[in-house]
């Protein structure tokens, strides 16, 4: 078994290295965590799902944020979701829903189909970074379903965004 | 004016107490605008009303004080029977222009006969007459046709006090999607659900509804018979299915699908069979609306930003409606297919605006920050949309001319999604 995952453990660590803008502390957090991870990933199901909840990894983090009327993934955003392409790659048992949303502001219908955009593009980098399409699942939730209630600047950024859920978490 | 809001508010307020319904859910209406010049109107106490157990000349004041372009020129507790001819040089010495005469008389069992006549004290004639059989439970029915009446004759376009709305009310996690009178009376619960109820639309009959409901975790489009309560899902697709708007026969709807990739216009028969695409975009199209004139309008930020476009119901190429400002959404064709309503952001603001097809000039008829979901009332003259105050959603109706302004409120509860029905087959 511990054979067998090592390879995986390695390709983690180098993905995590090869991660830009972190700084060193988390580097190496983050590799204990993915060291854990991995031992885990080996065994058929159930695998990797540590790594997603582990507060130190950068797979805990699922969201991808937006400016207003927008569905142009920020350079700020392109970690998180390399990391994620990675662990599709490696986790091809996984599957996840991206849900698109968007602000209060505006209308409704539009909101729904910018939300669906915004899930959409998450779905789209996610692919050229090798995962594949049965895998991911991209829906929206318009302004329906709003993280944070308050009509603040601060709000409607929180919640013009895309979250990265894994099977079980949706 | 003051005592007959009081007297109205009253009224409400009697109507909210002994409504099983619940005081909660029930929409209550405010004038905060009115017509610069209201034509003003004497509507006495219909003769013999105390039989009735609730005033039906109440009903017809309230509905065409709340229009905002008429005035009622109060005559005191006198009444005036219909089979008397007033003496209309005392009532334009009172300062009226109108007079409607009104007598309710007993048929026996149960049923009334309600009649009335209608006189210009200027042109010192009649305008008109009529009498309508009612149950004594039909007040309100009865009240509505009479206003109708009395509007329709005075402006020369149809009233719309007899129509119904359909908007969904939000309190906490639950969503209601309700039909009330246009007076925000009666008020019925269609629909409840734990997920999210968006974009009803009438069906040209006022038999139906089209909507959005998120009940099965996503999108998807239904038709809801409000007699039987039946519902039938028309558009559930890969993706999400939303924006039904019907076709002015009925028989269609246009909708909005992700199945093929982003969100397209499709058409599809009323029973949910036949889809086809309508429009092909490389960007977004939503928000389909399928006019009278046989265009249907629909928002797309085919151009960069959110504009308004129209193709024809029957396919082609499309063209760009609006052009000012980077944020147009959500058209809304008059009926008769002369005005276009839309929301547009005005300096961060989203606000209802109008343009004149004819024209093209656009002018925005509010002053509030967070307007949503435009509908014209049947003969184009109120426009009822979703907005904010106090934090709250509420409902406003603005005219098309901007002057007459009212809010509709639900205690307690966000309301949102307002849909304006259509003229009653009476």
């Amino acid at each position: 078994m511990k054979k067998l995952a090592l390879p995986a453990l390695l390709s983690l660590v180098l993905a995590a290295c090869s991660s830009t803008g972190t700084d060193t502390a988390s580097q190496v957090e983050d590799r204990s965590g993915a060291g854990v991870t991995t031992v885990t990933a080996g065994s058929p199901s159930g695998s990797g799902i540590a790594a997603l909840t582990d507060p130190n990894n950068i797979l805990s983090k699922r969201s991808v944020f937006f400016d207003f009327d927008s569905y142009v993934i920020k350079s700020e955003a392109k970690p998180l979701v390399e990391a994620h392409a990675r662990f599709l790659v490696q986790n091809p048992q996984m599957k996840m829903l991206i849900q698109g949303n968007t602000d209060e502001r505006g209308s409704r219908e539009y909101n729904l189909a910018l939300g669906q955009k915004r899930a959409d593009v998450i779905k789209q980098a996610l692919m050229l970074l090798g995962a594949k399409e049965a895998q991911i699942e991209s829906v929206s939730l318009g302004e329906e379903k709003p993280r944070c209630d308050a009509a603040s600047e601060a709000c409607y950024a929180e919640n013009r965004r895309g979250d990265m859920l894994y099977s079980g978490e949706f | 004016m003051t005592r007959f809001l009081t007297a109205f508010r009253l009224l409400l307020v009697l109507a909210l107490a002994s409504l099983a319904f619940g005081a909660r859910a029930q929409l209550s209406i405010e004038i905060t605008g009115a017509g610069a010049s209201r034509f003003p109107v004497i509507i006495p106490i219909f003769e013999n009303e105390g039989q009735l157990p609730n005033s039906v000349t109440d009903v017809v004041r309230a509905d065409l004080d709340r229009s905002g372009l008429f005035r009622l020129v109060d005559l005191g507790p006198l009444a005036l029977p219909e089979s008397v001819m007033p003496d209309l040089p005392a009532m334009r010495g009172r300062g009226a222009d109108a007079v409607l005469t009104g007598s309710v008389i007993a048929l026996g069992g149960g049923r009334y006969d309600v009649r009335f006549r209608l006189f210009d004290t200027q042109k010192q004639l009649e305008l008109g007459a009529m009498a309508m059989p009612m149950m004594a439970s039909q007040n309100r029915l009865i009240g509505h046709r009479i206003a109708d009446f009395v509007y329709e004759k005075l402006t020369g376009q149809p009233g719309y006090f007899s129509t119904r709305v359909a908007y969904v009310i939000k309190s906490g996690t639950n969503y209601e999607l309700q039909v009330a009178d246009a007076d925000g009376m009666n008020a019925a619960t269609a629909l409840r659900s734990r997920e999210p109820i968006i974009s009803p639309a009438w069906s040209p009959d006022g038999q139906r509804l089209a909507y959005v409901s998120f009940e099965q975790k996503k999108p998807i489009v239904y038709v809801h018979t409000l007699a039987t309560g039946q519902r039938r899902v028309v558009a559930n697709f890969k993706g999400s299915n939303s924006a039904p708007a019907w076709s002015p026969d009925g028989n269609q709807l246009a909708v909005v699908l992700t199945k093929d990739g982003q969100s397209q216009l499709y058409i599809l028969n009323a029973d949910g069979s036949g889809v086809r695409r309508l429009a092909s975009s490389s960007g977004i199209d939503t928000e389909p609306f399928w006019g009278n004139d046989s265009n249907i309008y629909f928002t797309s930020d085919r151009g960069g930003s959110p504009q308004i476009y129209r193709i024809s119901a029957g396919g082609g190429s499309a063209q760009r409606v609006t052009f000012d400002g980077s944020y147009n959404v959500t058209p809304r064709l008059s009926a008769d297919g002369t005005l276009l309503a839309f929301i547009t952001r005005n300096a961060g603001r989203f606000q209802v605006a109008v343009q004149d097809l004819a024209t093209r000039q656009t002018t925005i008829l509010t002053d509030s920050a967070r307007d949503e979901s435009p509908s014209f009332a049947p003969n184009g003259r109120m426009i009822l949309y979703a907005t904010e105050s106090g934090g709250r959603g509420v409902l406003s109706a603005v005219s098309s001319d901007g002057r007459v302004k009212q809010r509709l409120t639900v205690q307690a509860a966000d309301v949102r999604e307002p849909a304006w029905g259509p003229q009653p087959r009476q």
